[in-house]
Parts: C-alpha cells; structure tokens; sequence
C-alpha cells in the first residue's frame, strides 16, 4: 500500500521528532539515574534543546522551498513558524537554566520534570507550524496538558497545587470553549484547514452562526495569553507555581498562543476581520488597564510581573489588529506581524531576566518573594540591582532597551493601521506601569536592606540572566539585525 | 410526528435530564449515574446521525471505560458530603446568569442556521458519510472510513495525541505516586 504522505514529509517535523525522541530517552534514563546526579538529567535535556535547535535550519533546507506544507496541510514550515519554534527553544533552555537549583534541592524528582518542559516544548512547536485547526488544537492540548502537571509539580506546596488545580480546571474550560467555537466555524464552512476555512469565508454571506464560532474562538484563544477578562488565572497561577515554571509560564505558552493566534485570525478569518477586529480592539484597551492598574496594587513581585505580563499581553494585541494594515499588497500587511516577532523576542529577554532576579533572590519561604525582599539590594550585590533595573526600564519601554523598540514597533504599527485612540491608552499605560516598577528599583536603591534575604550564586541562572541582560541592551541599542531577522521570515 | 423526529426528542430530553441530574445531585455516584444517562442518550443520537461507530466508541469509552473509572473513583475516596454544607452559593447567581445568556445567544444562533437550512438537501448525506472513495478503492461502512480518515489525512494530529496521552500518564504518576527521600 502507499504511503499517505511522502517521506520527506517528516523532515519538516525533524527537530519536533527528535526532540519528543530525546525526551522519552530522558525519561527512560531517570529511572535508572541515581538521585544525585539527576543534574545531568538537565544538561542532556538543554542538549536536546540544542539538538532541535540545530535541527531547525537542517529541516528548512530539506523541506525544499518554504512555506512548505507537510502532511495534508496539516502543518507549515514557513519563517514565521521557524522563528517561533526558535524563540520557544529558547524559552525552555532558559527554564532548564533557572530549574537547576530548584529541582535539584527539592524532594521531587527530576526527569518528569525535564521531560515534561520538553514534551511541552514540542506542543509549541508543533503549535507554531499548525495550518489546520486540528492539528492546533490537538498540538495545543498537548502544550497545555504538560503545563498544568509542571504547576503542581512540586506537590507538597499547598500553593503550588492550588495554582495547578485553577489553571487546569480555567484551561480545560477555556479549551472547551475553543473547541465550541472550532465546532461551529466548522458548521459554518464545512472544513477545518486554515485555507478552506478562509476561501469558505470568501465565498460565504455574513452568517451569524459564523460569527459566534469566531468570538468563541477568540475568547478561547484571549484565555489562553491572559487577555482582559479573561486573564484573572493569571497572577494566581504565577505566583503558586514554582519560580522557574513561572517564568516559563510568562514566556513560554504566550509565545505559541500569539503564533496561533496570528495564524488562525490572519490566515483563516482574515476575509472577516472587520467582525472580530472590534473584539480583540475591545479586548487590548481592557488588558492594558487591567494589567496594568492591577499591577498597581501588588506587594508580591511574581504577582506584579504577572499583572505586568497581562499589560504587555494587551500591547502585543495592538500588533495582531496592526495586521490588518495595508492591504493586498503584502508588505504593510506583514508591518504588524514582524513588530510582534520583535516585541516578543524583547519580552521573552527582559521577562526572564526579571524572573530570573527573582529566582536568584533566596526568599524567607515559598513564594513568599514580596518587593521589600529587594530593600537595599543594591549595597549587597550592585551588579544584580542594576541589571533588575534595566529590565524592569525594559518592561516599562524605555530606551536604551529593546522593550522600548518594540514598543515603538508595535505602536507605530497599530497607528498605521489605525488604531490611534489605542496607541494613546497603551503610552498612558506605559507611563502607570512605571510606577509599580519603579517601586522595586525604590526598594532597592533608597530602602534599607533588611539582611533577612539571601542571594544566592547559582552560576547557571547568573549565566542565563546574564544573557537577558546582554539581549535586552543589545537589541535596544542596535535592533537593526534582528528587525531584519523578523522581516526575512515573514516575507518569502 | 414521523418517528425519527419523535426518538430525536425523546434522545435528546434523556441527554438534557441526564445532564442537569448531573448538577443537581448531592451524591456523586448519582451524578455520575445520571452522566452515564446522558452518555446513553448521546450515543443514541449518533446511532440515528448514521455514525454507528461513534456511537459503538462513545458507549465502550465513555459509558464504559470512564464511567468505570469515576465509579471506582467515587468508591476509593469514599466522598461524603456534609449535609450542612451550602448547595448554591453567592456565585450561583451571576453564573446562572451569565449561563443562560450565552445559552440564548448561542442556542438562538444555533437554532436559527438550522431553520434556514430546514427546507435544503444536507450539505452531507449520512449514507454517503459511510462510503468513500479512494482512488479506485470503494469503502463501506462507518468504521472502515473513519479507519481511512483517522490514520491517512489526521495522521499527524493523531500521533501528536498519542503523545498527549503519554503526557496525561506520566502526570498522573508524577502527582499520584509517593514523594521519594532525597539523598537516602
């Protein structure tokens, strides 16, 4: 019998193959690995990373010419996807970085911990190629499923598994309402690929039944990167969650949402953005007040960068209704799209720097890391005091750092498509966000230090938020590269 | 009333009662027996849409294999409810609300595509669900084509869920087993 699809089909999903290999061998070795060496466990896991990483460019250049489609056109390998998939790699390496310490000294063992963030990296992965609402979903699902279990990783936390049982009850429910919308987008326009779907939409009068599918779709998808009002899990889940998961939390699953979402609302339902724009315009303007207003209000710093995280979830938004600029010409059209891929590589820098301060700052008990931990911080270890503070000035968007590009990116972008009234609600938000964040450079350079907080050298994270740190000035002084980077994956 | 309409109801009034008796009962061995019910009914309406193996699927899977499981569930942890304990607390309202609005939206919505379908041939006949055309070959019956579906066009989506299944056991085991000793 013949083979449904050509062989070389699998090279386009060679680094999600072999990534998903690496990590069944991963958990395969923790059950024979002795206790204390299970750190070799993460470095075999960041070597995996590595592997898919290295495999990415090997499987563009045997896909032949990109976008190209593989297995029914079920998946994509295209720019945008390879750019995603390395960002998420990324994102999970750092995480390895910052979990080192962590799950080493926790009673908790450590390959299914590792495994997990792999089997989850590949769900975004396989998230960020998907061109058929199937394969999201399922792909999606898989992301999901290996999240809500490294949540409630560390059992014995009370607040760790509270954190766990709310994003894992949220996220069910949210992907039900997804799969609804799915449900009756596929009533309306009898298909399930990205492609039917759209030419369907082309062809099609305006239903109502349509219409519905599509705000529940975007409903399930504003769930899914805490987007106003549907955001509330958010702090909750960060701050109960373990540091390093956090972090990934913040980063990580955002990353893939953004690349679906840019995908199923461009190339599916962009004949009718004119229905769905309004919603998501809706959406950005309540994210970026109630991210950033509830961010206000904090004393918990994991809280705060949550409540942060849901404002920058609200700017990013302006990027996906920037899309829609132009026109038929391609060019302006991709202007928002690439603004987004900037804006995201700055957040994953300067969010995990922050984190990773976090992580290094040995707090008096469990998530207990309030912004008076940082009293003083200064005096004791200058060098991670001025490096919060260019993180935070990045998260706030002000240059010389690559949140402030990206910013700019995304701001000029929704101007163009015209959004005015937006761009000016998302600087005013801008200029609020400072005051929370620089409550924490107060705390660290005009309060004094309490000696009740530790820092801790741990040379892995150091080197991790070391490299935020470089990225983050880098990209904000000469954005120039990576802007170019973004642009030639977008355009064929 | 011709007698598909009348099994259609009466199927779908057993799925509703089955559903709400799922809410309502304080025991959850009752909800789970009403959930079964509901199961039941389902499958029943997928045997009259023609989709015999779904229905064979649903009644093996969910009325069989989960419902087991819940059962055994029920029966280990042994729940007892405190008869003291509040049944509609102060978010029931709002919830109630929010919940019947979107039932009048969606459902109105719902409702009103298919009366304008009502008078139309279907855009699928259920028997020709049943034969597909591949190449030269000709496959009959329910199972042979979701078979040809499932593991030719959906091959990927299929192997990416088998992968969601090994993430669901290995997170059952991380959260269900023991904490092991550090260092011992």
């Amino acid at each position: 019998m013949a083979l449904p699809f050509p062989l070389s089909d699998l090279l386009v999903i060679l680094p999600e193959l072999i990534l998903s290999e690496l990590a069944l061998g991963i958990l395969l070795w923790a059950a024979v690995v002795k206790r204390e060496r299970e750190r070799a466990l993460a470095w075999a896991s960041l070597a995996s990373l590595a592997i898919a990483a290295a495999l990415l460019p090997v499987a563009a250049s045997f896909a032949g010419e990109l976008p190209r489609s593989a297995f029914g056109g079920m998946i994509a390998l295209d720019g945008f996807s390879i750019f995603f998939k390395a960002l998420t790699l990324l994102a999970a390496a750092v995480t390895i970085l910052f979990s080192l310490r962590f799950v080493g000294t926790s009673p908790y063992p450590g390959g299914e911990y590792y495994a997990l963030l792999l089997l989850t990296t590949v769900g975004m992965m396989f998230m960020a190629s998907g061109t058929h609402l199937v394969s999201i979903y399922v792909a999606l699902e898989l992301m999901a499923l290996s999240q809500y279990v490294l949540a409630g990783y560390f059992k014995q936390e009370a607040k760790s598994v509270e954190a766990a049982a709310k994003y894992f009850v949220l996220g069910a429910f949210s992907s039900g309402v997804l799969l609804y919308g799915l449900s009756l987008v596929y009533g309306a326009t009898g298909t399930l690929s990205l492609a039917g779907v759209s030419s369907a939409l082309e062809a099609a009068p305006r239903s109502t039944l349509l219409m519905v599918g599509v705000v529940l779709v975007a409903c399930g998808m504003l769930f899914k990167i805490a987007s106003a009002p549907f955001h509330v899990w958010a702090p909750d889940v960060y701050e109960g969650a373990p540091t390093p998961v956090s972090a990934f939390f913040a980063v990580g699953p955002k990353l893939a949402a953004y690349a679906i979402f840019a995908r199923v609302f461009f190339d599916g339902f962009g004949p009718r953005s004119d229905d769905w724009a309004p919603v998501l315009a809706a959406s950005a303007a309540l994210t970026m007040v109630v991210g950033n207003v509830g961010a206000l209000m904090q004393t918990n710093v994991k809280r705060l960068l949550g409540y942060s995280s849901i404002g920058h979830a609200g700017y990013a938004l302006l990027g996906l209704l920037a899309y829609r600029a132009g026109g038929a010409a391609g060019q302006p059209e991709a202007f928002g799209l690439w603004a987004i891929l900037f804006y995201l590589t700055a957040y994953l820098l300067m969010t995990f720097g922050a984190f990773g301060l976090v992580v290094l700052l040995e707090a008096k008990g469990y998530a207990t890391e309030s912004v008076d931990d940082f009293n003083g911080l200064w005096k004791r270890n200058p060098l991670a005091a001025g490096a919060m503070v260019v993180f935070l000035l990045s998260l706030a968007g002000i240059p010389p750092t690559a949140g402030f590009v990206g910013k700019y990116l995304l701001f000029s972008a929704a101007l163009k498509a015209g959004w005015p009234a937006l761009v000016v609600l998302g600087v005013l938000m801008s200029a609020v966000s400072l005051f929370y964040y620089f409550r924490i450079v107060r705390a660290m350079y005009l309060v004094d230090g309490e000696g009740e907080v530790r820092w801790r050298e741990e040379p892995a994270v150091a080197v991790a938020v070391g490299l935020c740190f470089a990225g983050t000035l880098a990209f904000g002084v000469l954005p120039q590269p990576l802007i170019a980077l973004a642009k030639s994956c977008l355009l064929p | 009333m011709e007698p598909g309409l009348f099994f259609f109801w009466l199927f779908s009034a057993v799925v509703v009662v089955g559903a709400v008796g799922v809410v309502v009962m304080r025991q959850p061995i009752h909800s789970a027996l009403f959930l079964l019910l509901s199961f039941l009914g389902v499958a029943c309406l997928y045997v009259q849409a023609r989709a015999e193996l779904v229905a064979a699927v649903q009644v093996l899977v969910y009325a069989g294999g989960v419902m087991v499981l819940f059962l055994y569930t029920i029966m280990l942890v042994n729940v007892k409810r405190q008869r003291t304990e509040r049944y509609l607390h102060r978010q029931a309202v709002p919830a109630l609300g929010f919940g019947f609005l979107f039932l009048v939206v969606v459902g109105g919505v719902v409702v009103n595509e298919a009366r304008a379908l009502a008078g139309k041939a279907p855009a699928a006949d259920p028997a020709a669900l049943a034969t597909t055309v591949l190449g030269s070959e000709t496959v009959l019956g329910n199972t042979q084509a979701v078979g040809w579906v499932l593991y030719r066009d959906y091959l990927l989506p299929f192997e990416i869920a088998s992968l969601f299944l090994l993430v669901a056991m290995i997170g059952a085991v991380v959260l269900g087993k023991r904490t092991m000793e550090r260092f011992d």
